[in-house]
This record gives structure tokens, C-alpha cells and sequence, in this order.
């Protein structure tokens, strides 16, 4: 079986977390898109001559990665290391359990579509 | 001139920074209890004051210009050319730039046209009819003769204004007409038809800007009183100042009154384009390349600094940050108050009508557009008309006799100016508020003003002309 594991993070940290995740060698790809949101501790506040307006939604990256069952845990591990910078805003680690990968061009299925 | 008791200027220089220290403390016991506001007044009439009395103290005597020759003259004329090209840079890149950088994304290229569309409208019209209006031989105090349709007469006949040729005159107060009319967009963006802006731009630029500008400088009933506009602090600033708040009365407030700009960068070099082309604008003004308009060209850079400086100053008394669309706005107010008097003061003055500019355009737009919930887009009123009226009063206070015969303000002996100068800007407030609303209000019965409430959410750069400042 497989983890899809999707993690929120602070954008200047992808290249970080991306190494960290390719030097351990699990991780043969990963999809990264630009998103906006807010958790807990909600936006941030910007002023314009003089007005003050709440930003709820902060610029994040998602970062989603496929792995094999036994791999994940390390997976995770991984990023929330190179993540963390321990203030409010670092974000989020979700993961989701995976049925089947297929590669289109190839038509494998399951750990060789990885 | 006067015996200049040295120690009095250093003891007021020392005890404004005194003031200012004690001004920006965070927890001043003295000042605490006072509204904000009453703070940033009383800080700006004790530095005022102080300027004052340096400046009726430290006078010296300057020895009058030599009287201009009636001759071409080859060095006014390339200045003037020059002059007029950089005050173009301010409509088209400058005012576009600063305005669209201002507004949400999804209206970023209408507001900008809204800018280029009046320049080029204004381009055409002023040699069609408008120089002959503004210009033209005096009717009545009025408005000026109607003798040279289509500029006819005036290139064929080498005639001179001055030392340069007519046609070059013409051309720089053609840049100044457009920039007037492209000022009042910012007042209106996200929400007027642009159809009904191009109409809108014809019409009162004819009804109302050309008799202003003959008043003031065409040989009208204000000349002829004496009131002192070097390079428009009336006729372009107060005038676009009180137009955009008639129409965006007129208009009504947007679905989304919030000023966020979706790109401050391009604000900033738009504002930095307007204040280089100030100096096309007001030392461009002297008319000639001398004394003058060396002392219109150091008065525009120092009451602009001083102006971004003291705005700065203001938000970080306010909120304890400075913030670069308060440096901008400060630079822009600096610059429109510096206008009417930048051929008439000194160093002096020009510091005192920085202040005063942030200070007066600060409060307009952080109190009173809040307090009578008016929708003036993007100020135009706050900083334009505000600083406008600042800057035509305070050319009255400050005009020194030695920068420019011309012109005597009160600290110089002649309280009268002041009058003088309160009546041009009731005058001018006036007449263009009132004629403001009637023109408004007829394109708004007959093609109507706004646009339809589905295309202001959408933006009006998407649906009033297919097009997008960005793409994905």
C-alpha cells in the first residue's frame, strides 16, 4: 500500500525540504503548487494610508508526495524537520492513504508507477 | 536686510527638535490625553511658527532679475521644450503608473487608460480650441478670445510669448490641461464608464478647466486681482482636487471601497516619474531657463523631500512603521502644495509647505474621508485638493519679494495676499465643484456614469475592454 502525503509550508523553505527529502532516497518525484490560506493563528494585517485590512490568506506551498507504505514515516519525519522553524505559520502535514499510482506513458501500476 | 539676530534661529531650530522629540515619544504624558489629530496640528502650527520667525528674522536682500529680453531667446526655448516633454512623462508613464499600481488587479489597465486616454484627448482639443480659450485676448475677465481656431495664425506667424515661441508655450500649458483631467480619474477608477470618462474629460475640460486657467494665468479676473498660482496650485490641483470629489459624490461609493494596491513597486516608479517631471511642471513655469527657475527647481525638491519625510513620520507616530504608499503619498502632496508657490518662496517656505502638505493631506484622508464615508478612490481630493489649498495659502504666507518680485506673502509685509489667495481658491473650488456636479449629472441622465454591477466585480479591465494587465 501507499501514503500520499501532502504538506503546507512556508514557501522558502521548499528547497530546503526538497533536498533533505532527495538525499534520503525515497522520493523518486513530487508535485509543488502555489497556494494561499490561513490556519490558526489566521492572516497577517497590511495598512494603507492609514486603513488597516486583515489578510486572511498567507502565500504557502504545497508540496504532495506519493510513497510506499513503509517509507512514510521516515517521509514525514523529513519534512517536519526541515520545516519547522518553531513560530506560528509552519505549517501542516496531511496524510492520506493511497489505493493505486498508474504511469500513463507506461501503463504500470503500484510501486513501479512511482 | 534686517539686523539678523543669529542666536534666534538656532534657538528655534533647537527647540523644534525639541518639539518633534517630544512629539513622537510613544508615551507622552503631555500630549496623551489629546485626540491624534490635535497632536499632528499642534506639532505642525509650532514648526510653522518657528519658520516663521526665522524667516522674517534671517531675510537678506537679492538683487532683482535682470528684465527678460523681447527676444527669441535659443536656451529658454530648449529649457521650455524640455520642459514640456517632462511634464508629458508625468501624465502618460508618471500618473499612469502611480494610479494603476494603486488599484485592485483586475482594474489595472482601465485606470491607466483613463490617464492615456485624456492625454491624448486634451492633446488634440487644446490646439483645436482650448490654447485660444485659455490664452486668447481677454473677454471680460472671463475667458479669452476665440480668434485662432485650429492653432491658425500663431506657428505661420513666428509669434513669441516671452522669450520663446507661442507654439512652445502652448505645448507646455497643453501638458498641464491633460494632467489636470488625468488627475480626476483617481477619484472615479473602478466603477465610471470609460465612455462616459471620455465625454466626462471633453466637456469639462472645456467648462471648466480653460476659463480656470484664464483666470489665473490668461489674463482673467484673478490675474488681474493679483493671485499668485506659479505653476497651478489652483488652476490644475484644486481644481482636479474638488472635480474628483464631485464625481466620486456623484458616482457613489464602489462595492469594494478598499485601497489595496496590487502593485506598490509600479506606484513608486510612477511616483518617482511625476516628481522628475515635476521639475518640467514648476521650474518649467519661470518661462525662461534663469534665476527663477533654478529657485522653482531646488523649491520643488526640497518641499517634496521634506513632504515624504514628514509622512513618513506621521505613520510612524501613528502605527510605529513607516510605510512606502505614505512616503509616495507625502511625495505627491509635497509636490502638489510646492506648485503654486515654487517660483515665489524660499528654502524656508518651501520646508514649511512640506510639512504642512503631509501633515493637512494625512489628516484629510485618514480622518475626514472616513468621518464623511465618501468614496475618493485613490485621494484625489485628500492629497490633490487638500495640499492644493495648502499650497495656494501658504503662497500667500510665504511669497518672498527677493526670490520673485512678483510676489509679497504676509511674513513679507502684505497680510492682503492672503485674502487674495483664500478668494482664488473659493473661486476656483467653487465654480469648478458646481460646474463639476451639473456635467456629471447630465452625462449621468443621458449615457449614465457607472458602470453595470456585474462588470464592476468582474473589473473593469475584463469587461469594458477584454483585455488583462496579467496574464496566468
Amino acid at each position: 500500500m501507499f501514503k500520499y502525503i501532502i504538506a503546507i509550508i512556508r514557501p522558502y523553505k521548499l528547497d530546503e525540504i526538497k533536498e533533505a527529502l532527495m538525499e534520503a532516497g525515497f522520493v523518486k518525484g513530487m508535485s509543488v503548487s502555489e497556494i494561499r490560506g490561513f490556519g490558526r493563528q489566521r492572516g497577517h494585517k497590511e495598512r494603507y494610508r492609514g486603513s488597516e485590512y486583515v489578510v486572511d490568506f498567507v502565500e504557502k506551498i504545497k508540496l504532495e508526495i506519493a510513497v510506499e507504505d513503509e517509507h512514510s514515516d521516515r517521509v514525514i519525519e523529513i519534512i517536519r524537520e526541515a520545516a519547522k522553524t518553531g513560530d506560528v505559520g509552519d505549517g501542516k502535514i496531511f496524510v492520506l492513504p493511497m489505493e493505486n499510482a498508474i504511469r500513463i506513458r507506461t501503463a504500470e501500476e503500484g510501486k513501479e508507477a512511482l | 536686510m534686517f539686523g539678523v539676530p543669529e542666536g534666534l534661529s538656532t534657538i528655534f531650530i533647537m527647540s523644534l527638535m525639541l518639539a518633534v522629540r517630544i512629539f513622537t515619544l510613544k508615551s507622552n504624558p503631555l500630549f496623551k490625553t489629546l485626540p491624534s489629530y490635535l497632536r499632528y496640528v499642534l506639532l505642525t502650527g509650532y514648526f510653522l511658527f518657528s519658520l516663521i520667525i526665522i524667516q522674517s528674522f534671517g531675510s537678506v536682500s537679492y538683487a532683482d532679475d535682470a528684465t527678460p529680453t523681447p527676444e527669441l531667446n535659443g536656451a529658454d526655448t530648449a529649457w521650455m521644450m524640455v520642459s514640456t516633454a517632462l511634464v508629458m512623462l508625468m501624465t502618460m508613464p508618471g500618473l499612469a503608473l502611480f494610479y494603476g499600481g494603486l488599484v485592485k488587479k483586475s482594474s489595472a489597465l482601465n485606470t491607466m487608460l483613463m490617464s492615456v486616454g485624456a492625454y491624448a484627448l486634451i492633446s488634440v482639443t487644446w490646439f483645436i480650441f482650448g490654447y485660444s480659450l485659455a490664452f486668447g485676448n481677454d473677454v471680460g475677465g472671463i475667458i479669452g478670445q476665440f480668434v485662432s481656431p485650429f492653432f491658425y495664425n500663431i506657428v505661420e506667424t513666428n509669434s513669441l510669448t516671452g522669450t520663446i515661441p507661442t507654439s512652445v508655450f502652448a505645448a507646455f500649458q497643453m501638458t498641464f490641461a491633460a494632467i489636470t483631467v488625468a488627475l480626476i480619474s483617481g477619484s472615479v477608477i473602478e466603477r465610471m464608464k470609460f465612455s462616459s470618462w471620455m465625454l466626462f474629460a471633453l466637456i469639462w475640460s472645456t467648462v471648466v478647466y480653460l476659463p480656470i486657467a484664464h483666470w489665473v494665468w490668461g489674463g482673467g479676473w484673478l490675474m488681474k486681482l493679483g493671485a499668485l498660482d506659479f505653476a497651478g496650485g489652483t488652476v490644475v490641483h484644486i481644481n482636479a482636487g474638488l472635480a474628483g470629489l464631485a464625481l466620486a459624490l456623484l458616482l457613489g461609493k464602489r462595492k469594494d471601497t478598499r485601497l489595496m494596491p496590487h502593485q506598490l513597486g509600479i506606484s513608486i516608479i510612477g511616483a518617482g516619474l511625476l516628481w522628475f517631471g515635476w521639475f518640467g511642471f514648476n521650474a518649467g513655469s519661470a518661462l525662461t531657463s534663469g534665476q527663477l527657475a533654478g529657485a522653482a527647481f531646488i523649491n520643488t525638491n526640497t518641499a517634496t523631500a521634506m513632504a515624504l519625510l514628514t509622512w513618513m513620520a506621521l505613520d510612524f507616530i501613528k502605527d510605529h512603521r513607516a510605510t512606502a504608499l505614505g512616503a509616495i503619498s507625502g511625495a505627491v502632496a509635497g509636490l502638489v502644495a510646492i506648485t503654486p508657490a515654487a517660483g515665489f518662496v524660499n528654502i524656508g517656505g518651501a520646508l514649511a509647505i512640506g510639512v504642512g502638505a503631509s501633515v493637512l493631506s494625512f489628516l484629510a484622508v485618514s480622518y475626514l474621508k472616513p468621518f464623511f464615508k465618501y468614496d475618493d478612490s485613490l485621494d484625489v481630493f485628500g492629497v490633490h485638493g487638500i495640499s492644493g489649498i495648502w499650497g495656494a495659502l501658504a503662497t500667500g504666507i510665504f511669497a518672498c519679494p527677493w526670490i520673485n518680485s512678483a510676489g509679497r506673502g504676509l511674513i513679507f509685509g502684505n497680510p492682503s495676499q492672503v485674502g487674495i489667495q483664500v478668494l482664488a481658491i473659493l473661486a476656483t473650488g467653487g465654480y469648478c465643484f458646481v460646474m463639476t456636479l451639473i456635467i456629471g449629472k447630465l452625462i449621468d441622465v443621458t449615457i449614465g456614469l457607472r458602470v453595470k454591477p456585474e462588470d464592476e466585480i468582474k473589473g473593469l479591465d475584463a469587461s469594458l475592454h477584454e483585455e488583462s494587465a496579467y496574464g496566468l
